[in-house]
């Protein structure tokens, strides 16, 4: 496979949220600011690309009926070096998280792709598809968070762009502004495609 | 895809392998990070009683029973020589809009609130986080509880809500509240 197609196809192409719309949960959760969207789209590229890569190593080790349990082993054990780290050296953001780094487990993303991809490919095939899979999954989060924090608070990384003492549109915030967003977002990403 | 078979063995035995591996690498993650992750909390709860309480030479820490549940809070004494210059309390509420705050409480000695901190909180940017800044935060400073009610106005208190985000700022008086009463009203253990 051409790694330079494999490498953007998680832009747009197959973007794992504006297209394939997996790992709902968190982007929906964390999106309230642009920061927030783009730390957990980091997080999640880390633990993307180390389990790609780890699964597609032992692939032929595992037995295909214990295939999914062994996944979830791998996934979690990165899972938690993240929240760990996280923790440790940055624990501002760790806070913002919260709940929603050890969620990364479940997130249907990281393991829809070990199963798709990184249990058929070769390693370097699988990196590179952990890469592109997570920063498309930062890229939409990171964009969603920043529509939202925009709107909902007239502001962009932190910097209030109107008056003080005015707020934004305060539903953008909350988790209904989160799905009116997204929708619209996805309507752009359909009607691009389309072209 | 795999090239081993399903034999109850091949698959017992992979599981525990990858199991084993995994724990191992954790393990080493645990302490490699238990270090950091210890001294960054002490730092924070350090920087947030030097905020709170006036400028004190030794620190002390002691915990007092919870106003109203079984539940003990943590505090600080700051000592200047023999004289307390201020308390620091680690209170916390349940009523936050989403889950549990977090804040550190500094009184005087004769019961005024010095100043407030937030430890932890999952409050909705923008909306709740407004508690943290200085106009919902300033008005707290240097009032004392016995003739400042910690109640929003909306109920009947002095406490200006923040707009919008009335259930946190209820939440943040129920902490102010709790610590008050923890140390001035409860017995100390």
């Amino acid at each position: 496979m051409n790694q330079w197609t494999n490498f953007t196809k998680g832009f747009i192409k197959e973007n794992p949220v504006l297209v394939l719309l997996l790992g709902m949960c968190p982007t929906l959760g964390v999106t309230t600011s642009a920061i927030n969207g783009i730390g957990m789209g980091l997080a999640t590229t880390f633990v993307l690309i180390m389990s790609n890569v780890i699964i597609s190593l032992i692939k032929n080790f595992i037995p295909s009926s214990v295939r999914i349990p062994a996944f979830i082993v791998v996934i979690a054990s990165f899972v938690t070096v993240v929240d760990l780290s996280m923790k440790a050296y940055i624990p501002d953001l760790h806070a913002q998280l919260g709940l929603f780094i050890p969620l990364i487990v479940v997130n249907c993303i990281v393991l829809g792709r070990a199963e798709a991809f990184a249990s058929k490919n070769n390693v370097f095939s699988s990196f590179i598809d952990g890469l592109s899979m997570g920063l498309g999954f930062t890229f939409a989060l990171g964009l969603l968070g920043s529509i939202r924090e925009i709107l909902g608070g007239g502001a962009i990384f932190n910097q209030k762009f109107i008056p003080a003492e005015m707020d934004g549109i305060l539903v953008f915030v909350l988790a209904p502004g989160a799905f009116i967003a997204l929708g619209y977002l996805i309507a752009l990403v359909n009607s691009f495609k389309k072209k | 895809m795999a090239k081993k078979k399903n034999s109850l063995f091949n698959m017992t035995s992979t599981l525990l392998i990858i199991s084993a591996i995994a724990a191992f690498a954790l393990a080493g993650v645990y302490s490699l990070t238990k270090g950091p992750i210890e001294q960054s909390e002490k730092k924070k709860i350090e920087t947030a009683i030097k905020e709170v309480i006036p400028a004190f030479e030794t620190l002390v820490q002691g915990k007092v029973k919870c106003a109203d549940s079984d539940d003990s809070l943590t505090v600080y004494y700051g000592l200047k020589g023999t004289d307390t210059t201020g308390v620091a309390v680690e209170s916390f509420t349940k009523n936050g809009f989403s889950g549990l705050i977090t804040i550190m409480v500094g009184f005087l000695p004769d019961g005024t609130i010095n100043n407030t901190k937030v430890l932890t909180h999952a409050e909705t940017p923008g909306l709740g986080t407004k508690m943290m800044e200085d106009k919902f935060k300033n008005q707290f400073m240097q009032k004392n509880p016995t003739s400042f009610k910690l109640v929003v106005k909306k109920d009947g208190g002095d406490v200006d809500a923040i707009t919008a985000s009335t259930i946190t700022s209820r939440a943040f008086c129920d902490a102010v509240d709790r610590a008050y009463n923890s140390i001035w009203k409860g017995g100390q253990e």
